[in-house]
């Protein structure tokens, strides 16, 4: 009984791709793959259509690897700090208070992002165009924080005390012990946060949408707008284009793109921990 | 720890069943475009105030695509849309057997809309704007100068709607000729809030969008005079001017569609006789443009006569007045 | 003896070169502290400055009016009555749901499944998911649930959907948790005697409670924030009413009709109202959003003090 619960994840996951492959085949009927993976433009919505997914593409990778590099490490120290170093209070207090930013919506994230944070960062550089991927990226690396630093802190909690223990007999220090002991021990915890942190940069939707603009643009420079895969098949989706056109059939030809995207870091993520697990 | 718990799911229960009240009332299901919504809900807010809750409406905002997949299986009474049904929709609807009464509601005056220090812009010709977005811009035009040489050299910001909007559709029928015809290298944004936010913090932008948007924020944008025909004087976006009639080609109709079958509802019936009775003024209040009185009225004798179908034969157009539309033959 | 100048003595050149190891390694753990504490209030700010944002448009408008009403075109009269239940109903559909699938499929994935390819590829599989953007779901459910199952566009169709989107998210801290417990617990029981699933129950389960509910907390918290998968399966923006109450005057005293009711919820809302003209609506959408993350906190804090409770009689 407890296997038809695992086999529902496994069920969703059919469910998804079965849609996503059934009506990108329409669309893959009148775009050949060749120029859907390497045609720079993407308005498939103009009179015109051109059908290239690479500045969606740039668009994803690009404000993830922003938001990346901002969320797993100020969550991998956080969550050293919370589980190694800060007292029992603190740790209580700050963890629910991180765990609320990953509550807010997104679409206020989008609009914090937008109103707050680009002003900001036109102070410094007064070129920086309205929408921009900065500062979509850094409000979606503050929004992901929470997810690495979480789960990392609950793996490295879990290490047992002896370990520890051990390591402070031998005069480590603390940061000593969190890094040589405690961080390899905890190492598929840790792992795992930071796929679940990748996961979710990859998947973002509302904060791209509102703060990075909608217009698909090949570049990978953060200070330029540009338009990911979530965002165009939410803006699709909801707008006013008819149900099984052709300009409707591209949300399921990008987001197959997307999950198999996913897929391949998962798939990759996962064959890295298997070599790198510790027992103990 | 279990006693609050118990006692606080009691309160929850007690609470809900005080404020809910009769499950049983009749519900008008209404769904389709953004831009249609504020009318729609004006309306239907109004209506269950008057009707004292026996009848309910409800309102989504799937769309217009969303709203006709879900109008053309029968799960919707009216449906919103801020474009006409499109060819592929009309077979969708008639392989359902789902048959339908198209009826105009208002009219949204799209406004372009400059930075309000602009003062070298007094108004501007559909000519001059097509140089502006034509997709043969993208990468050249980036100027004012580059548009007209009597202007000053100052960057040419755009700020647009999404290319899956059909204020975009429109737009681009009207200036470019060719509906989503455009060139790429704009700002654009569903939400148009955004969109005033653009123009009004830059001194060289130009932007487009609804008529209410414009109105809402006057003291921070100024709207720019169309010259719609060569030889005619400029027309600034008014609802004088579009129910005159000379504020063309950019005002455009927007529509509701209600399904026949649901018209046999007693319920949805009253709710229709109460839009085309009260639409005028309520599409005043959310800054939309109402319909001359009579247009009402035609529409409630379209009701009578089930003239069903649409005008506009499975395609969008642009500069049809509403006397045309009113008189035209419809098809299902 | 001869005393050696401290300078040329190899000892005591060791013993300085050690203390001078140990005070910068102590200068490190200061230094990391430092840092912790300063990326820590990084994310605090951050939420802070969300919060006052929020709070100086939207507090003006926090009065008894604001909850109960319903939403109105003019933005003084608009409310979230039927907003604030719809996303509280829908919620408690989301949990009822993912818990028990997501800690079962936990379980099932660290206590029971073999370690064959099988397993590899549903491992992947949930992590996979967790990237799948929502509005996926959202179709995902549109075609399935309201057509496939006709279960219509109702609080069920929300909470099912948004089960499955949170699901990954309890696997994962569902294993890690379980993972955390010392193998000695699992031996001390099966030393006793115990069948796996005794082991489960009396002994797994209660100590990964915890864990659990962090997973719990965090896919409740991204649920009640989403705002497209819910539009396409067709939640309202404008409804004047709410769903029937689950508790009826007359035999059998509860019904279930709710779970079929058309519904609306907090997010779209504030979605809705942020693209309205009206600079009105602006402070309506502000408002709703500080009561929006209230509601979150709210959840959080229940499940937070259950935790709470639960670690601090944790003993290894």
């Amino acid at each position: 009984m407890l296997f038809l619960a695992a086999f529902v994840s496994v069920a969703t996951t059919l469910g998804i791709v079965f849609i996503l492959a059934w009506e990108s085949v329409v669309f893959f009927r009148e775009v050949p793959l060749w120029t859907f993976l390497t045609d720079t433009m993407w308005t498939p919505l103009f009179s015109e259509p051109r059908y290239g997914i690479l500045p969606l593409l740039s668009g994803t990778l690009t404000t993830s690897a922003v938001a990346l590099l901002v969320a797993i490490p100020m969550g991998t120290i956080i969550a050293i700090y919370l589980s190694e170093f800060a007292p029992f209070t603190v740790r209580e207090v700050a963890k629910p208070i991180l765990e609320l930013l990953g509550g807010v919506p997104t679409i206020i994230y989008g609009y914090f992002a937008l109103l707050f944070v680009t002003p900001l960062l036109q102070r410094i550089w007064p070129e920086l165009p309205g929408f921009n991927m900065l500062s979509a990226g850094l409000v979606m690396g503050i929004m992901i924080i929470p997810y690495v630093s979480s789960v990392a802190e609950d793996a490295m909690r879990a290490v047992p005390m002896a370990l520890r223990e051990g390591s402070y007999a031998m005069g480590g220090t603390r940061f000593r012990t969190a890094t040589r002991v405690v961080m390899p021990a905890a190492m598929s915890g840790i792992a795992a946060a930071y796929i679940l942190g990748i996961s979710r940069a990859v998947g973002e939707t509302m904060v791209v949408a509102v703060a990075a603009g909608m217009q698909p643009n090949f570049t990978f420079d953060p200070t330029e707008p540009a338009a990911t895969i979530t965002a165009y098949i939410v803006q699709v989706a909801l707008g006013d284009l008819p149900h099984g056109s052709i300009g409707y059939q591209t949300i399921f030809a990008a987001g197959l793109t997307l999950f198999l995207m996913t897929l391949f870091f998962n798939v990759l993520g996962h064959l890295l921990k298997r070599r790198y697990r510790e027992a103990y | 720890m279990k006693c609050p718990l118990s006692v606080a799911v009691a309160t929850f229960a007690l609470g809900a069943s005080l404020l809910s009240c009769a499950a049983s009332a009749q519900v008008v299901k209404v769904d389709g475009s953004s831009t249609v919504y504020p009318v729609t809900e004006a309306v239907a807010e109004d209506f269950q105030k008057a009707k004292k809750g026996a009848i309910k409406v409800t309102v989504g905002i799937s769309g217009t695509g969303g709203g006709f997949k879900k109008f053309c299986r029968g799960e919707t009474d009216v449906q919103n849309a801020s474009r006409p049904i499109l060819r592929k929709e009309m077979d969708d609807c008639r392989a359902a057997g789902v048959e339908y009464i198209e009826m105009p509601v208002a009219f949204d005056a799209l406004t372009v809309v400059i930075h309000p220090q602009n003062d070298f812009i007094k108004q501007l010709t559909i000519a001059e704007l097509k140089k502006m977005w034509e997709p043969g811009a993208q990468g050249k035009v980036k100027s004012w100068k580059d548009v007209n040489a009597a202007w000053p050299d100052i960057p040419l910001k755009l700020f647009g709607p999404g290319s899956d909007s059909g204020t975009f559709d429109y737009f681009t029928e009207a200036v470019n000729g060719k509906s989503k015809a455009s060139r790429g290298d704009y700002t654009a944004s569903e939400d148009d809030n955004v969109l005033v936010q653009g123009v009004s913090r830059d001194k060289g932008a130009i932007g487009y969008f609804g008529f209410a948007y414009y109105v809402e924020n006057q003291g921070k944008l100024r709207a720019v005079p169309i010259v719609g025909k060569e030889g005619k004087p400029a027309v600034a976006p008014s609802m004088e001017a579009v129910l005159k009639g000379s504020y063309q080609p950019l005002a455009r109709p927007i529509f509701i569609y209600v399904s026949v079958k649901s018209l046999r509802k007693p319920e949805v019936k009253e709710f229709v006789q109460f839009y085309n009775s009260e639409g005028a003024k309520l599409a005043r209040e959310v800054k939309y443009v109402p319909l001359p009185d009579n247009a009402y009225k035609t529409n409630m004798d379209h009701v009578a006569k089930m003239k069903k179908g649409t005008v506009f034969a499975g395609e969008s157009e642009v500069g049809v007045t509403i006397d045309e539309l009113l008189r035209r033959e419809a098809k299902l | 003896m001869a005393a050696i100048a401290p300078d040329r003595d190899p000892h005591e050149q060791k013993l300085r070169a050690l203390r001078r190891l140990i005070a910068s390694q102590k200068r490190w753990d200061l230094v990391f502290a430092c840092i912790g504490v300063a990326c820590l209030m990084v994310g605090v700010l951050t939420l802070v400055a969300l919060f006052v944002d929020m709070a100086i448009d939207g507090v003006p408008r926090l009065n008894a009016d604001f909850f109960s009403s319903f939403p109105s075109r003019r933005a003084a009269n608009a409310g979230i009555l039927s907003a604030m239940v719809g996303s509280t109903l829908v919620m408690l559909v989301t949990a009822v749901v993912a818990v028990p699938l997501g800690a079962g499929a936990g379980v099932y994935l660290e206590e029971y499944a073999p370690r064959n390819w099988m397993t590899d590829v549903i491992e992947i599989n949930v992590t996979n998911l967790a990237g799948v953007p929502s509005i996926v779901y959202g179709l995902l459910a549109l075609g399935l649930f309201v057509y496939q199952f006709g279960l219509g566009q109702s609080i069920l169709t929300a909470g099912l959907t948004l089960a499955l989107l949170i699901l990954p998210i309890v696997i994962v801290a569902t294993r890690e948790a379980i993972r955390a417990i010392p193998i000695g617990i699992r031996e001390g029981s099966y030393a006793m005697g115990a069948t796996k699933w005794q082991t489960t129950a009396y002994h797994i389960l209660p100590y990964s409670t915890s864990g659990i509910l962090t997973g719990v907390i965090i896919g409740l918290a991204r649920a009640i924030g989403e705002t497209a998968p819910i539009i396409t399966i067709g939640a309202l923006t404008f409804i004047a009413f709410l769903p029937p109450a689950p508790i009826k005057a007359e035999a059998p005293f509860v019904s279930f009709e709710w779970l079929t009711s058309p519904f609306t919820v907090m997010p779209i809302q504030m979605f809705n109202w942020t693209s309205r003209p009206e600079e009105a609506f602006q402070a309506n959408a502000a408002a709703a959003g500080l009561v929006l993350v209230v509601m979150t906190l709210a959840m959080n804090a229940l499940a937070i003090y259950i935790r709470y409770r639960l670690r601090k009689n944790l003993k290894w």
